[in-house]
């Protein structure tokens, strides 16, 4: 993308604490939608679910189908909240960009915030961490310590590598979904502008993309959340 | 995707120290907000609709049961009164038949009673009748002899013929 970035560097004067105000805008309004959408969707609960309690609920249903795939419900119960969460917030967070991106005067304000490498890393190391300290919570410290040497100890450096490939490739393959899109849909963005016949000639392809994004969006989603909750199983799962 | 930039922190597009903390705490804070706003009233929601459902199918096994349970005692019952029904019904008829019985015998035997004492009446009355006769012959033969014989014989021979007539009589008889 030929935008800058709304950067605010230096805060406190510590020299590596930089803001990318996109990224914290995009990020505070994904919250905020999510925190909406759930607040709205759990509000009148009833035994008997009618309207959008309905919906909320096949989304929890859909998530405890996710979890229980990877590991036993009786574990995986107490990261549904987590799930649901990483799962509505990715989403959200995703289909963001699809919609519109707003630029003033140069600067990229309004995109996805999950097309940062930065904000994917942050959430996949986040996800990664939580699975070590459940790993040692469920399986005391040295159940977790075992896992790194079981099925043969000789797998020890390699378990090691992997716990920092995971926490990469969770994160980025995210963002390069997400920032590919983007990419695209700017780039589509910018021909269309180029011209009358131009605009006309990239209409079609320009909804194709959106509607493919949207697809990508909630695929990536899945994964993402899917991904977490099979590591997590890695870690808090007795045998695997 | 491999613009060396991006591994450099602090890149244009790239890792920003403020944007992951920022990221980070956004994320905790969501998850709290709306885990007790939203997810917490949800899940006890679905909890308390699983423990109903599940109270109420417990519940209609039960009264399944109970029904099942009340169904038997009430066939055996019935099975208990026709058993009885049955056996008062024989019973009757058992105690019908005796006393048809009884009263048969009865009713031959006062016959049969009744049979003998009026053959003895008539026993009796035709010795009577006999007695009666022997004398209404006896003096009927003696007016006729008497007349007969136009008082030629006494009246001792003439005892004495009768006697030995009726005796004739009485043997051929």
């Amino acid at each position: 993308m030929d935008h800058g970035s709304p950067m605010y560097e230096d805060v406190f004067g510590i020299s590596w604490l930089d803001f990318n105000l996109s990224n914290v805008l995009m990020t505070f309004v994904a919250s905020l939608v999510v925190f909406l959408i759930a607040v709205l969707a759990s509000r009148n609960l009833q035994r008997k679910p009618t309207g959008v309690q309905n919906f909320i609920e096949w989304i929890f249903d859909f998530v405890k189908g996710m979890i229980s795939s990877a590991m036993d419900w009786k574990t995986g119960r107490q990261f549904l909240p987590l799930a649901i969460t990483l799962l509505m917030y990715i989403f959200i967070a995703n289909i963001l960009g699809i919609m519109f991106m707003v630029t003033i005067n140069g600067d990229l304000w309004w995109k996805s915030p999950t097309a940062d490498p930065g904000i994917t890393l942050t959430l996949a190391v986040m996800v990664v961490a939580l699975t070590h300290y459940y790993g040692v919570k469920l399986r005391g410290t040295k159940g977790y310590l075992k896992n790194f040497f079981s099925p043969i100890p000789i797998l020890f450096p390699l378990k090691i590598v992997e716990e920092f490939a995971i926490t990469l490739t969770l994160g980025m393959r995210l963002y390069g979904n997400i920032f590919a899109g983007e990419v695209l849909l700017a780039l589509l963005v910018s021909f269309m502008a180029s011209g009358m016949l131009e605009a006309a000639a990239g209409f079609i392809p320009m909804l194709l993309w959106q509607g493919f994004k949207l697809f990508i969006s909630s695929i990536q989603a899945f994964i993402f959340v899917m991904l977490a909750m099979v590591y997590m199983s890695h870690k808090v799962m007795e045998d695997h | 995707m491999l613009d060396p930039r991006l591994f450099i922190l602090n890149a244009e597009i790239g890792f920003n120290a403020g944007d992951m903390i920022v990221q980070l705490v956004m994320f905790v804070i969501l998850l709290a907000l709306i885990t007790k706003f939203a997810w917490r009233p949800l899940m006890n929601v679905m909890q308390e609709r699983e423990e109903h459902v599940a109270n109420e199918i417990d519940t209609a096994e039960k009264n399944r049961q109970e029904s099942e349970r009340l169904m038997k005692e009430a066939q055996d019952e019935l099975k208990g009164t026709r058993e009885n029904a049955q056996k008062i019904i024989d019973d009757a008829r058992k105690t019908a038949k005796s006393e048809e019985a009884e009263m048969i015998q009865t009713a031959k035997s006062e016959a049969e009673r009744i049979k003998e004492s009026a053959r003895q009446e008539i026993e009796q009355e035709k010795e009577r009748a006999v007695l009666a006769l022997q004398e209404q012959v006896g003096t009927l033969s003696v007016q006729i002899a008497s007349k007969v014989i136009e008082k030629e014989l006494t009246v001792d021979e003439q005892e004495k013929l009768i006697n030995e007539y009726l005796e004739k009589v009485g043997e051929s008889k």
